[in-house]
């Protein structure tokens, strides 16, 4: 055994501090990754042909190949064809909502067709026009009942946010590579990175469990 | 007010309404009664466009339904057997959603109307009450008081008893009594047939998507003129 974390100490600040990017890239990415799939969950529930097309193709896509293959493409390939270098973080950010949309829109889908068909008679029933039965009355409940399913997707999220690092944005992970080639340690750089993740991964959880007692007031 | 002619209707291969002709009056108390399966339900969903029709048409004050699907809807109340109330929802805000997103009324003023349509139905102290803290009859008199709250000129009832405990019963049809009593139009599929014979102005008995008679209650149940009715009638009464 050969462990000295004093000799991380003095980089300590400069890991934690890839715990506001490994943030702001998760967060970003799962906001437009929720957006994006909820729109292709309407997409595939919906009665327009084409779409439904497009959505299924596009997850069946998304979900049938690598993710870092994906991201490798967006960072390397999509500079090559267009011209246009869009940067390590904004590519990490695109790939992985655009790959965790797929993954929510299946979610959600499964979702909304869980909610009793007798809600979408009562909407219509009363005159309320599609846009604002989806918006107030389907996804509300449907969102109750996979907000699970939900957590464990941003949870996997901010623990896959890791492989930016291999596009060389400045996150946890990749800070503590750094510091571990600088000082020929690995060992503690990296057990560090990994407790950071843990109780980013431990925090969400909590989230998830006080969102779900608030909706479940009406039980 | 409402013209109903040769109405057809198919799930599939199965014919479900297979002709169905006939006239609600403004004012009138119609009960659709018959066996399971024999399209009771089917037609009342047609009525508000739940289910589109195959052929034939339906005309409300002339007009055809096809025509007019939100416009109809704001018009025509529906109450279903399994309620259907938003369980994420307070009865209150169940009752005010529609006129509020629907009718643009305003929350206060959706409110106020709401209480009063609680106050009728027996319901006011349960107005921030979730439905899932409700018995069946309590959530079967949110329902009618929230298809009320968009103040309709007909209001359909899908077998508004039929998921109820037996003891509920009672508060849901005297409830529907005083509808009757303010000269509502209403349109009732049920299997109550005390209730039918006391409020119904007329009796459709349908069987196998065939309007089989078309009778006053008094008639219908003491002296009706098809064997089907006869026999249903004997295995109900």
């Amino acid at each position: 055994m050969n462990l000295d974390f004093a000799q991380l100490v003095p980089s300590i600040p400069y890991i934690l501090y890839g715990i506001w990017v490994t943030l702001q890239f998760v967060a970003v990415s799962l906001v437009l990754g929720f957006l994006w799939g909820t729109v292709l969950s309407l997409f595939k529930i919906g009665k327009i042909t084409v779409l439904r097309w497009f959505a299924d193709a596009y997850t069946s896509v998304f979900r049938g190949t690598p993710l870092i293959l994906q991201m490798l493409l967006i960072y390397y390939a999509v500079p090559q064809l267009t011209g246009v270098d869009i940067g390590a973080f904004s590519a990490g950010v695109l790939t992985f909502a655009l790959n965790s949309a797929a993954y929510i829109s299946e979610i959600i889908r499964a979702g909304i067709n869980a909610v009793d068909k007798g809600q979408k008679e009562a909407a219509m029933a009363l005159g309320v026009p599609y846009r604002t039965m989806m918006l107030k009355i389907i996804l509300p409940q449907a969102f109750k009942n996979i907000l699970p399913a939900l957590m464990n997707e941003f949870i996997t999220l901010t623990k896959e946010s890791a492989i930016v690092s291999v596009i060389g944005a400045l996150d946890i992970m990749r800070r503590a590579q750094i510091v571990g080639a600088s000082n020929y340690r690995f060992f503690e750089p990296l057990l560090l990175a990994g407790l950071v993740y843990y109780l980013l991964v431990m925090m969400l959880t909590l989230a998830g469990r006080v969102m779900e007692r608030r909706l479940a007031k009406s039980d | 007010m409402i013209d109903v002619q040769g109405l057809k209707k198919n799930f599939g291969k199965n014919e479900v309404l297979k002709g169905i002709t006939t006239s609600i009056k403004k004012g009138e108390v119609i009960a659709v009664i018959g066996p399971s399966g024999s399209g009771k339900s089917t037609f009342l969903r047609c009525l508000n466009l739940l289910e589109t029709h195959d052929e034939g048409s339906i005309l409300v004050e002339g007009k055809d339904i096809n025509a007019m699907e939100l416009h109809l809807r704001k018009k025509v109340g529906m109450v279903f057997q399994h309620f259907n109330l938003f369980p994420h929802l307070t009865v209150l805000e169940n009752v005010t959603f529609a006129p509020q997103q629907v009718l643009k009324i305003s929350k206060s003023e959706a409110e106020r109307e709401a209480l009063d349509l609680l106050k009728t139905v027996g319901l006011s102290d349960k107005a921030n009450s979730y439905p899932s803290n409700l018995s069946g009859g309590q959530k079967q008199r949110v329902a009618v008081a929230r298809a009320l709250a968009m103040k309709p000129e007909v209001m359909l009832f899908d077998e508004p008893t039929s998921a109820l405990d037996p003891e509920m019963v009672k508060e849901v049809l005297q409830v529907m009594k005083n509808l009757v009593k303010l000269g509502m139009t209403m349109v009732i599929v049920t299997h109550e047939m005390g209730f039918a014979k006391e409020v119904a102005d007329r009796v459709l008995f349908m069987d196998d998507g065939k309007l089989v008679e078309d009778q006053v209650p008094a008639i219908f149940f003491e002296n009706p003129k098809t064997d089907r009715a006869k026999a249903f009638l004997e295995k109900v009464l």
